[in-house]
């Protein structure tokens, strides 16, 4: 497979915007809360999206959950948002109002596999909470209605909240064959469908890496055209939360945020919250003390396999790939793919099926491991390494960067 | 003139599918269209990758039994090379694969098809405590097949069930019906009392933890649910798992709790399902094609690809006659596309090895109707041996019992006895959801072996996790060919590759929901859904239950709402269908 985006690659990695500032100063938080909490009086002034709803403390009680249960809950997914422990009130406030903002979510060319990841959360009771007690409007996966119904459903949704609704999309669209997505009675396009639906929605979120960057259906040779929302949609705002299936930790995060802010949160330039995709894999990794040392698996089963060895040489994209998969871990942080010993395939990352979901390391690519610096130097460093270093191999590689990290120790600003 | 049905979109379904049905005067329906909507191109994405790294993008066709597709693509790349991966390799797989069922199994059972048998609101009126007797009285029905013992209730107090009543009360107080907002309460085809009724919604409710603990056991190995990571070819990646004593043991526990649910609750609540509704059963409602067929999956010795002994015996019954199995073969497996939206450059169905993936998109009829003379869907019409088939949970039983295979024997019998009922119930719709329900017992309680021997095996020292094979010198200016025959959740699943030069050259999969939900083939002969429908009386077309129950059956991941249209156009009402399995589309 060839790779032909090295230019973008080049300004994945030295964009600016990926840094992330996790402490901004007292008066930066002090302002954000006085925001914060504006917005969520507004906000509870509000009426619920649809009539005779239950209070949330109500919810918590038929659920059988506790109020400790959902405050775990608020102060994990406010670290999450890396926003300080005192603007936790202010996250169980906005789960409480989170029924005032209507919510469709759409399936194009996708496997469901998103939404199954919902529903099987972290957290998974509260989440499940939040699932019923968020006003979803549509969502073909888990409404009852169907057909004629479910058609009615959407249009009625599109009217009563024109310019209101969060629009969430799950799966590729199909622009060079249309007809390899339809939907209706009177069958639309996919293009049409998205188009039309956009145009009414407050913002747009991409989850998956299908609906954020065409994923599965847009690999080589993309027989159906596919892409991903933003090259279809414009003029909106737009959140892409990747990954294969996205974590809904991260999708949570994004609702939450939206609730606190009426805003989208802050992008990268792949428009990834930076809350979730500020930090690459390898950053947080448990086997990182592995790589720093210069300690590899060098086949599967192997000595290093049996000692949690890295497995940059097995093909483990960690370096490559901004997500939080590292902190937060899957189905209630029972383990991750680097723990099972596979390593990252950089699902996160655009056209990750052609560049990065292979068993072996980029060295076999025309981008090749940096030579003399360790890769736990910065971000945009390690980039322009990858993308100026000439053929060298892993192994030297290994051995400079037990060397290199004492050495760039000082200039590493932006470590963890 | 009958009533048109036309559903599009189906809700409640990985994919997107339409079906269109015919009713006559008396409300049966005799004939129904299935269709998907949706096409991805993945079997043309395959082509020209290095056919190490096809398995992980093949586990995408589909993210509800999500893995499988991962599982099977694994051993069709290491049939093709001829790599046979070691024991540890081997039962990690199982338990992952295992661990996939039994999830997949109880949500189908509990929240996506019970509410087609149990009135929920009906559970508002029993009597607490005399649903405490009644889930008594199914459940010592049952004795456990390993140990004798009678099986105790999920549920034993008063207490319990009293409590779930209140929060039934508060849900239907806030107008919410939540998980419940299903649209035929009171249809007198819901035949348990009151008592049964809330019983079964009390499980129903358990049941939502216990499938997030379940889906745990896939991530202990897998690394995630859904779309895990260990597996390569040769082998597996989770050496440190399966050497570490806690995982082990965390596997153990969450299985003995998965188990405890399974005996206490889900049979017994299926046992009185069954017993209710008998009377339907062996009319044979929903029966459908009556040709059953297993590829066989789940090794059981470390044998070359296809020459040891599985969990699920390969095989096909014909017009449900037990007497006779015949072996399957590959071979006799076609694939055609006269009602599909592709063309092929021969006039005849074609084996998955020269199986061909060119789209010719046809389109709607002018009124918006699906053009069912012509082509009309994006999935193909596979055929064995000139034979349409049922795959699934039921076929493999059906196919394991008419082999007399001991395991699979010893489990029917057991059920069937337990509730006194004969052989001839299974070929129906309750006999494809007591199929599951026999399978799911027979899973976990396979799984704890698996994990016994996996862990013996791994203090004997043996922490071989990986089958070395010299990829280059395998594949190099050869041609190789290859298949993975193997049995996801909801039936028979078959990938097919050639690799030539180490790159894929040809990549087909022929999926459960292909074979199940398939249009017509050449002869105009229907796909099972299609079938199975063909003939089902509606008591009361309003709320058409009954092909609720049948579809849902398969577990095909849909929960359609079915509209019923008389032949001027006009809506006589709207139905939902609650969710079935998986309906892939490749």
């Amino acid at each position: 497979m060839n790779i032909t985006d090295r230019e973008h690659l080049r300004a994945l990695f030295t964009k600016p915007t990926n840094y992330i500032n996790t402490n901004r100063g007292d008066a930066y938080y002090r302002e954000l809360y006085k925001k914060m909490e504006r917005r969520l009086a507004e906000l509870r002034a509000q009426k619920p999206v649809r009539e005779a709803e239950m209070k949330f403390e109500e919810y918590l009680k038929v659920w059988e959950l506790t109020r400790r249960d959902f405050l775990k809950w608020v102060s994990a997914t406010t670290a999450m948002l890396m926003l300080p422990p005192q603007f936790e009130p202010l996250v169980a406030q906005a789960a409480e109002v989170m029924n005032r903002i209507p919510i469709i979510w759409i399936n194009i060319q996708d496997c469901a596999g998103n939404t199954e990841a919902l529903l099987r959360s972290y957290s998974p009771t509260v989440d499940e909470l939040i699932l019923e007690y968020l006003s979803v409007e549509y969502h073909e996966v888990i409404m009852a209605a169907a057909g004629d119904q479910a058609e009615q459903n959407l249009e009625k949704a599109v009217k009563d909240f024109d310019g209101k609704y969060l629009l969430f999309v799950e799966g590729s669209i199909p622009v060079g064959m249309p007809e390899a997505f339809t939907i209706g009675r009177h069958p639309k396009t996919g293009v049409e469908h998205v188009k039309h639906l956009a145009e009414h929605a407050a913002a747009v979120i991409a989850v998956g890496s299908c609906a954020a960057f065409g994923g599965v259906p847009a690999a080589h040779p993309n027989p159906t055209g596919a892409v991903g929302v933003m090259d279809v949609v414009k003029g909106k705002p737009i959140i892409n939360i990747p990954a294969c299936p996205a974590n809904p930790a991260n999708i949570t995060g994004v609702v939450i945020h939206y609730i606190l802010t009426g805003e989208i949160p802050e992008l990268d330039s792949l428009l990834r919250p930076k809350f979730a995709f500020g930090y690459r894999i390898h950053d947080n990794c448990e086997r990182r003390a592995h790589f720093d040392a210069g300690e590899f698996v060098e086949e599967w089963g192997d000595f290093g396999a049996k000692n949690n060895f890295c497995l940059y040489k097995m093909g483990c994209k960690g370096p490559f790939t901004f997500n939080n998969c590292s902190i937060v871990r899957y189905n209630e942080g029972t383990n991750w793919p680097i723990g099972v010993g596979r390593g990252c395939i950089g699902c996160s990352e655009p056209n990750f099926w052609d560049v990065y979901a292979t068993e072996r390391p980029i060295a076999d690519s025309p981008i090749q491991p940096p030579a003399g610096r360790g890769v736990e130097s910065t971000v945009d460093q390690f980039g322009l390494g990858v993308l100026t270093a000439t053929a060298v191999g892993i192994g030297i590689h290994a051995v400079a960067s037990a060397l290199a990290g004492k050495k760039d120790k000082e200039e590493n600003k932006e470590e963890v | 003139m009958g009533k048109h049905l036309v559903v599009d979109p189906i809700t409640r379904i990985e994919g997107h599918l339409r079906i269109e049905a015919i009713l006559d005067e008396n409300n049966v329906i005799v004939d129904a269209y299935s269709s998907s909507t949706m096409w991805r191109g993945i079997e043309i994405i395959m082509k020209g990758r290095d056919p190490r790294d096809v398995p992980l993008l093949a586990m995408r066709i589909c993210g509800v039994c999500t893995g499988t597709h991962y599982y099977t693509s694994t051993q069709t790349v290491e049939h093709a090379l001829g790599v046979v991966p070691p024991k540890n390799a081997r039962l990690v797989r199982n338990l992952i694969q295992g661990s996939l069922y039994i999830h997949d199994h109880t949500v189908h059972f509990y929240h996506l098809h019970a509410l087609d048998w149990v009135d929920v609101v009906s559970a508002l009126k029993a009597d607490p405590k005399k649903a405490a007797v009644e889930a008594k009285k199914w459940a010592n029905m049952l004795t456990d097949p390993i140990t004798g013992e009678t099986i105790q209730p999920w549920n034993a107090g008063e207490g319990a069930y009293r409590a779930v009543q209140e929060r039934l009360k508060k849900f239907v107080k806030a107008g919410r019906l939540g998980p419940f907002a299903n649209a035929y309460w009171g249809n007198k085809s819901y035949k348990l009392t009151p008592e049964q009724n809330l019983v079964a919604v009390s499980h129903y409710l358990d049941a939502l933890d216990m499938q997030r603990e379940m889906a745990k056991l896939m991530a202990i190995f897998g690394g995630k649910n859904p779309h895990p990571q260990s597996l390569v070819v040769g082998g597996v990646t989770c050496v440190q798992d399966i050497k570490n004593p806690a995982r082990l043991g965390q596997f153990g526990d969450i299985l003995r709790k998965s188990r405890e649910f399974i005996y206490r609750a889900y049979l017994p609540d299926l046992l009185m399902a069954g017993a209710v509704y008998a009377d339907e059963a062996l009319k044979g409602i929903g029966r459908g094609l009556g040709n059953y067929m297993a590829y066989g999956d789940f090794r059981m010795d470390d044998n070359p690809w296809y020459k040891g002994k599985t969990l699920f015996p390969q095989g096909v019954v014909l017009n449900m006659d037990l007497s006779t199995v015949y072996d399957v073969d590959q071979s006799k497996i076609t694939e055609d596309v006269t009602h599909s939206w592709y063309e092929y450059d021969v006039n005849q169905p074609l084996h998955p090895f020269e199986g061909q993936t060119k789209p010719k998109y046809t389109g709607f009829k002018e009124d918006g109707t699906l053009n069912t003379k012509g082509k009309y869907s994006w999935i193909k019409s596979p055929i064995y041996d000139d034979h349409r088939v049922e795959v699934g949970p039921l076929a493999r039983m059906i196919v394991g019992y008419a082999r007399g295979d001991e395991r699979i024997k010893h489990y029917v019998d057991w059920l069937l006895k337990s509730g006194n009922l004969p052989v001839k119930v299974l070929f129906s719709t309750v006999g494809r959801t007591a199929g599951r329900a026999i399978e799911t017992a027979l899973m976990v309680d396979v799984m704890q072996e698996w994990l016994t021997e996996l862990s013996k095996n791994v203090s004997a020292g043996d922490l071989s996790t990986w089958t070395e094979y010299d990829f280059d010198r395998l594949t190099k200016g050869k041609e190789l060919k290859g298949y993975g025959l193997t049995e996801a959740p909801r039936g028979a699943l078959g990938h097919w590759i050639r690799i030539k030069d180490g790159k894929v050259e040809n990549y087909q999969a022929v999926v459960p929901s292909t074979w199940n939900g398939a249009p017509r083939d050449y002869k105009n002969r229907m796909g099972a859904y299609e079938a199975s429908l063909i003939g089902t009386p509606m008591s009361n077309p309003d709320q058409p239950l009954e092909i609720l129950r049948t579809i849902h059956s398969f577990d095909p991941c849909i929960a359609c709402a079915v509209h019923v249209i008389d032949a001027k156009g006009k809506e006589l009402g709207v139905y939902k269908v609650e969710p079935i399995g998986g309906f892939c589309n490749v």
